[in-house]
């Protein structure tokens, strides 16, 4: 299964570093990133593959919402599905 | 593989404009919990329905969390309960609302549909003694939501259960008039009902239907509000070429919902219902679409013309995106679910009249509208003949879901609370229709009828 990480906030030091651990201690592998600054906040987009994660998906959304709360950014994580059902014919 | 902007512009559909799916309800045949002991056939109604949607609270919350999509109201709509106890041996049909009121609480669902009867034709013993029961059924219980098929097209309108249903909506405002006459806001009365409307109040399971089935509404106003704000000025051809698209996108999202909770239910899909459906949430208006095309409020001249583009578009746009459209798929025009129906109506620039009127190019009909408690049964009766002419001679579906708020005058609010808003108060004919409803009788099926 493959889903989109998305993380927007205050840029600050660390941020790929610190969602990167959090991804790799539970197996989940990064596919693709894309990051930018849009309208002054940090944003950035992780394709990722969950087929090795050792965490249910509602525990690894809840693992990514904690850590974004830590360090005051919104990190959701959603199956891929939905962006290409509404993006693609 | 990683498109950014198609990532911001799908989370701002649902982060600030409201993007949501509206429903996923399950449809279950209670055609086998037959009894003539009433009580076998509550058990059997309570064991069937809590055995079969026993995931469905969860499947949806699972969906909603891997998808990121508020997925609002989980919901159940059974058989017609008039078909299933027409061979018990009583009298007192409210037995089985409680059935299925206690399992709806048991398996969290907010809304069960089906507490209901088609009598577009003429009444069984079993429509007869269901309608006898509607206002206690739904004053005693919570989840239960009614509804009564009194016209077809083919069939034309049966007059004597239009009368009925006048007498059938005042008893259930007055049973219910400490909270405002909520009862009726579950009571819907239609001409052409549709069998596999996902939608409350209105949902039941169709006898054409197979056992158990996912229909999913989805909705998405603020959506559609939100893109036509880029298009100020701009001609209707631009206009209806940009609903269609985000229409399009809206039900993409529905038919993936709706896929997947029928995969993981085990369950087959039935349709994906292409509704509008307002919210009283600010920025989830469909009012707010139709002033954005330039009226000053809904209510003004030209709000049917914008309904009627508005109706068509969705539906063109959103037809393509799922493979099996259904339901109802039209614009919704409840006053009381959509702020800005609520402002229009309590500035009087919305009357029943252009309500009416407005119901001729969008689905459903006159929907969760406060009239003044003192309201005749007999003009009860007669706004929905007038709606289901509506329907019968556009051979489309309308609807009347109307509250008679016990004690209360024009201009007082009466609030519902939740997805059903709060309604003003407004005027209906003060002229005398009560020769014409007692008449009784069937109004003929139209002409066109015929099409054999």
């Amino acid at each position: 299964m493959r889903a989109i990480v998305t993380v927007i906030g205050k840029d600050q030091v660390g941020i790929i570093a610190s969602v990167s651990t959090l991804l790799a201690s539970e197996g989940v592998n990064i596919l693709d990133i894309s990051q930018t600054v849009l309208q002054g906040y940090f944003t950035m987009f992780m394709l990722v593959d969950l087929t090795a994660c050792r965490l249910s998906f509602r525990e690894l959304a809840d693992a990514l919402d904690k850590k974004g709360q830590e360090r005051g950014l919104s990190i959701r994580i959603q199956r891929t599905e939905i962006f290409d059902a509404m993006h693609r014919i | 593989m990683l498109n950014p902007h198609e990532i911001i512009a799908t989370n701002e559909m649902i982060d600030k404009q409201n993007l949501d799916i509206r429903t996923i309800t399950m449809g279950i045949s209670l055609r086998g919990c037959a009894d003539p002991d009433p009580a076998v056939c509550c058990r059997k109604i309570y064991d069937r329905i809590t055995k079969c949607a026993e995931n469905l609270v969860k499947t949806g919350e699972d969906i909603e969390s891997e998808f990121g999509i508020p997925i609002v109201n989980k919901r159940i709509a059974v058989t017609p309960i008039a078909i299933v106890a027409e061979s018990c041996e009583t009298e007192d049909f409210t037995p089985f609302a409680r059935a299925m009121d206690d399992a709806a609480r048991e398996v969290g669902v907010n809304f069960i549909g089906g507490f209901s009867a088609l009598v577009h034709k003429g009444f069984t013993p079993g429509d007869l003694r269901l309608i006898k029961s509607i206002p206690e059924s739904l004053a005693g219980t919570e989840r239960v939501c009614s509804s009564v098929n009194v016209a077809t097209t083919r069939a034309g309108i049966n007059m004597d259960a239009v009368a009925m249903m006048g007498e059938v909506i005042k008893k259930s405002a007055e049973l219910t008039a400490s909270s405002g006459g909520m009862a009726c806001a579950k009571l819907v009365v239609f001409a052409n009902a549709v069998e596999d409307n996902p939608f409350m109040a209105g949902a039941f399971h169709g006898i054409g239907e197979p056992d158990c089935v996912i229909n999913v509404g989805v909705s998405g106003p603020g959506v559609v509000h939100h893109a036509l704000e880029k298009m100020k000025g701009r001609p209707f051809d631009e206009v209806a070429e940009t609903i269609k698209k985000m229409a399009f996108r809206i039900t993409r999202v529905g038919q993936l919902v709706a896929q997947e909770a029928s995969r993981r239910l085990g369950v087959p899909f039935g349709i994906v219902d292409l509704s509008l459906a307002p919210t009283p949430a600010v920025g989830d208006s469909v009012a707010d679409i139709l002033e954005e095309m330039g009226l000053s409020s809904v209510g003004a001249h030209g709000s049917t013309a914008a309904l009627a583009l508005l109706n068509d578009a969705v539906k063109k746009g959103g037809v393509m995106a799922s493979s099996h459209v259904g339901g109802l798929s039209g614009a919704f025009i409840p006053v009381s679910e959509d702020a800005g129906m609520i402002r229009a109506a309590q500035n009087g620039h919305l009357t029943l009249s252009k309500l009416e009127a407005m119901t001729c190019v969008c689905s459903v009909g006159l929907d969760m509208i406060a009239i003044p408690g003192d309201t005749p049964a007999e003009t009860i009766a007669a706004i929905i003949a007038d709606e289901a002419a509506i329907g019968v001679i556009n051979n489309k579906t309308t609807a009347v879901r109307i509250i008679p708020a016990p004690g209360k005058k024009v201009g007082d609010i009466v609030d519902f609370g939740g997805l059903l808003g709060s309604a003003p108060v407004m005027p209906v004919s003060g002229c005398d229709s009560s020769a014409f409803i007692r008449r009784g009788g069937r109004i003929p099926a139209p002409m066109h009828s015929l099409r054999n």
